[in-house]
């Protein structure tokens, strides 16, 4: 390897030639490369936690109760993305719980106090998320405060102006019924209706869920956007010094997370037609465990959205099948918590396996 | 394989052109005064070595350059023109580029994902337009071809390469984005003696295809095989400043390790 620079041609015996002719460029093997995918722990957990359930539990076996599964997987699945996303750009969101009945809440009060069209309240309540999202980001990136400590202020706060504002507004902790409001059947059927599939049927949030996935994916691994959040996530110096404007990618992150609770938050208004204040408390730490069960690492750089995916898809067996098995589900917890630890061992077993210098 | 930087290099340079001109600059990050009264020029076709002790201010310098941090007396000029960087990507845009010692690459992505970071080859020019992912494969294999780095799989983790070859991927880069002065901070200090010889021959290399070098360092041989100008910092200051035929090796070499304090040093130990 010594050679190839010569800016002046030199009388210097040129090095053997032969080994630089050969071909050098080895393809590692298709075993090699899958194992440095960030989703294979994931993938492996969720084959050997979908077997397990189908033996032990029968209901699990039907079809209705895979689609329920699919649901409740949706249902986390598609905050979980943009977290996994924001992950990989090496940040953190806790407020994404909260921020979803943020939205819900104030859609619903917002159409209802004012007798509009539902529609007006979702487009207000986007906006409304998006600001919260901007916010966190801007937050971090201008004080340099861990991302950790700004959303859990933005956490406590939304919390707290939650259950205050809906007070205030209407009385009790819960927003008023909406279902018979203009645009109220429009709204569900795009955000809370049934797809037949003919075999199967299931909530419309899978295919929302599965069709996010896909973009993050896309974003990810085809786009500039996605090089950059990665490079963002992996080294933000080198990436800044090479002209990846850091900050408009982490804003745009935080804002992605924001946009996707506002999307859980309206499936959520028009799945039930009224709101509990209290919602989403506890559900940021689920989309976390998710988005690093499906290979996203902590520090940053690192991880996948169908990773995500199968991160979300592996909650929703859990949640299912401990039901469908017949047990106290006050078990889940604790199950989960051990699962997450496996699979965080997993997954830096298989890092390391992958980033091996050879 | 010679002519791998010549191809790149812009053709307007002319050996012997200010590039970068610094007049009485300084920089000071509040009460402290990091650097001041700097006067470097950079031509083109010649490198200029920045000398050091730690916390010379030397990193200081590049950042100035670079557009990590701006200055705040004193002048930059580019082509003659005054200039503050507000950014790296202003100064990227003039077309200097800077391989750092430690932040070269992001370990954990692909060679060529590196390669290419932030001047991603695209298929069309619109929002979220795909990469031309097989383009900037072959591209980047054939670049690091050219420089001597085989790299087994051009699609492994970047951190599975050694230093030396991390340091020639980011400087192949810079090259190809066609940079008209390159900055080198320290890009032998964490290599062996082969390794750095490579980083060496680049580097000269590409000051002959025109390009006005920067190349920082505390090591003097290294600084006296390639350069053409040399210039010592010492608590932000300058206390050298000489063509190279004003100056031998181990007058830089002396200056470099104390001069006077060393002999002082030499005598307290002296046993």
């Amino acid at each position: 390897m010594s050679t190839s620079v010569e800016p002046e041609p030199s009388p210097e015996p040129s090095p053997p030639k032969s080994a630089a002719d050969e071909p050098v460029r080895v393809q590692r093997s298709f075993a090699a490369r899958m194992l440095a995918r960030p989703e294979i722990g994931a993938l492996a957990a969720a084959i050997a936690i979908f077997i397990f359930f189908f033996a032990v539990a029968p209901p699990f076996r039907t079809l209705p109760a895979f689609a329920t599964v699919l649901y409740a997987s949706s249902t986390i699945g598609i905050v979980a993305v943009a977290v996994a996303m924001l992950m990989i750009g090496g940040e953190f969101d806790l407020s994404a719980g909260v921020a979803v009945a943020t939205a819900a809440l104030a859609s619903a009060m917002i159409s209802y106090q004012f007798s509009l069209n539902v529609w007006v309240g979702v487009l207000v309540s986007l906006v409304i998320a998006l600001a919260i999202g901007f916010v966190n980001g801007y937050l971090v990136m201008r004080t340099g405060i861990p991302s950790f400590l700004i959303t859990l202020s933005t956490f406590f706060v939304l919390q707290g102006v939650n259950l205050g504002v809906t007070k205030l507004v209407t009385g009790t902790v819960a927003t008023t019924n909406i279902d018979r409001l203009d645009g109220f059947a429009s709204a569900r059927a795009i955000f809370a209706g049934d797809l037949n599939l003919g075999f199967i049927t299931v909530k419309i949030t899978v295919l929302w869920w599965l069709l996010f996935v896909a973009v993050a994916t896309w974003i990810l691994l085809r786009t500039k956007t996605g090089n950059w959040i990665f490079a963002s996530g992996g080294n933000k110096d080198s990436a800044r010094a090479v002209g990846v404007p850091v900050k408009k990618v982490k804003i745009g992150l935080f804002m992605g997370v924001a946009f996707c609770a506002w999307f859980l938050g309206m499936h959520l208004l028009f799945n039930f037609s009224s709101v509990q204040a209290g919602l989403g408390v506890g559900n940021e730490f689920i989309y976390i465990i998710a988005a690093v069960v499906g290979g996203a690492l902590l520090t940053g750089g690192y991880g996948s959205a169908i990773g995500s995916a199968l991160g979300a898809f592996i909650f929703g067996m859990v949640t299912q099948g401990i039901v469908f098995a017949g047990w106290d589900p006050n078990w889940f917890k604790a199950f989960l918590g051990a699962m997450l630890l496996l699979v965080v061992l997993v997954n830096l077993y298989v890092k390391n396996l992958a980033t091996r210098r050879r | 394989m010679p002519d791998t930087i010549a191809e790149h290099a812009a053709s307007d340079l002319k050996a012997g052109t200010p590039l970068v001109q610094m007049q009485g600059v300084g920089k000071a990050y509040g009460a402290i005064r990091a650097l001041e009264g700097i006067n470097l020029t950079v031509n083109a076709g010649e490198v200029a070595c920045v000398l050091g002790d730690n916390g010379a201010g030397k990193s200081t310098l590049i950042k100035i350059i670079s557009g990590l941090h701006p200055h705040t007396e004193g002048e930059l000029k580019v082509d003659g023109e005054v200039r503050r960087f507000a950014s790296p990507r202003e100064s990227l845009d003039v077309g200097i580029a800077t391989v750092y010692q430690d932040l070269a690459v992001v370990s954990l992505m692909e060679v060529w994902r590196n390669f290419f970071l932030g001047s991603e080859i695209r298929k069309g020019n619109f929002p979220g337009a795909p990469l031309d992912i097989k383009g900037m494969r072959e591209i980047a294999d054939e670049e690091l071809k050219k420089m001597g780095i085989h790299v087994k799989d051009i699609n492994q983790p970047i951190g599975t390469l050694s230093g030396g070859q991390r340091q020639c991927v980011a400087i192949s880069r810079a090259v190809y984005f066609g940079a008209r002065v390159l900055i080198l901070d320290e890009p032998t200090a964490a290599l062996g003696v082969k390794q750095s010889g490579v980083v060496l021959k680049y580097t000269a290399a590409a000051r002959d295809a025109g390009l006005g070098v920067v190349f920082i360092t505390h090591n003097p041989h290294h600084a006296y095989m390639v350069g053409d100008h040399f210039i010592i910092l010492k608590l932000g200051r300058c206390v050298l400043d000489r063509k190279r035929a004003e100056v031998s090796l181990e007058e830089l070499t002396t200056q470099m390790a104390g001069g006077q304090e060393l002999e002082e040093l030499q005598h307290e130990l002296k046993r």
